[in-house]
């Protein structure tokens, strides 16, 4: 058997699962903002350049730079709002999953050409 | 023997950042899979949770300096455009690929979901770094937690996948070459 505090996982005080929903639904909500970004940056030629934030990589650098900025935000406001609570983690977690996949679906171009 | 700046630039994205953030993937996963299962029979001890702390941080890492060095070294030479009445199109790969409707594709379906697809890779590798590194070890007692970063994990996987797979046969077909020559080998 290991000593104690080889094991900490036992030891340590319970942390609420309130930080874990926040990291996942913020990723979620990150990864949909980077799939909604590049989508309008597609349709529309004013967003597209005023997503051009360094010239030789193009309008991917503002939507990139701007899907993590959101992403990194909502996770911050999101733990600073749940990370001393319990809530409601499976449901925040199939959420997040479902908004990941989404994003990763439309970000493929012939899926998001037909929208 | 002899390489351009270019083509070692893409190399170290592809192969040297993506290839590793590849392979790791699978040890994250089976890793989440085995010791933090909430059956599992031995405890997460302080070295397992210090080890796995430092693997999911060295791997989101590389994630971010795979797409950052992906969009931001190698992808400019991509798309250059070349200058008018340029009929030779080797050092413009974005150009040689979409002036070819047989390989325009590459272009067109690779290139277009690899440039997006592949950020959700450091995303979602960041996002299961920074869980771990809050609960460590309690993650036994959330399942849904532990199952929710595995399944961002495998995500990651499949997103660096499909870039790895695209920027492969991308360089195949069109490879990003040119700058200065740097020689690793020389007869006499």
């Amino acid at each position: 058997m290991e000593p104690l505090e080889s094991s900490p996982a036992h030891a340590a005080p319970t942390i609420p699962n309130g930080s874990g929903a926040a990291a996942l639904l913020a990723t979620g909500l990150g990864a949909l903002s980077l799939a909604l970004l590049s989508l309008t940056a597609d349709k529309s030629p004013a967003i597209k350049d005023a997503m051009i934030f360094y010239a030789p990589t193009g309008p991917l650098s503002g939507v990139t730079t701007s899907a993590i900025g959101i992403w990194l935000l909502l996770w911050l406001l999101l733990d600073l709002l749940w990370r001393k609570r319990e809530v409601a983690l499976s449901r925040f977690a199939v959420l997040a999953f479902v908004l990941l996949l989404i994003s990763l679906l439309l970000t493929f171009p012939p899926l998001a050409h037909l929208l | 023997m002899e390489i351009s700046t270019r083509a070692l630039w893409t190399l170290i994205h592809g192969m040297g950042f993506g290839g590793l953030y590849l392979l790791a993937c699978s040890g994250a996963l089976v890793e989440l899979w085995r010791r933090y299962d909430p059956a599992a029979p031995a405890p997460v001890s302080r070295r397992d949770e210090t080890f796995m702390a430092t693997y999911l941080l060295v791997m989101a890492g590389l994630a971010w300096l795979a797409v950052l060095s992906g969009a931001y070294i190698v992808y400019p030479w991509y798309r250059a455009l070349p200058p008018p009445g340029t009929l030779d199109l080797h050092g413009y790969p974005q150009q040689l690929l979409i002036a070819d409707p047989a390989t325009s594709g590459w272009h067109e379906l690779g290139m277009e979901w690899k440039e997006y697809v592949a950020w959700l890779a450091p995303m979602a590798i960041t996002m299961a770094a920074g869980v771990y590194l809050r609960y460590k070890g309690q993650l036994r007692r959330l399942p849904a937690l532990r199952n929710a970063v595995l399944g961002f994990v495998l995500i990651s996987l499949v997103a660096a996948g499909i870039a790895g797979f695209f920027g492969a046969e991308i360089d195949d077909h069109a490879p990003v070459r040119g700058g200065a020559i740097l020689h690793w080998m020389q007869k006499g």
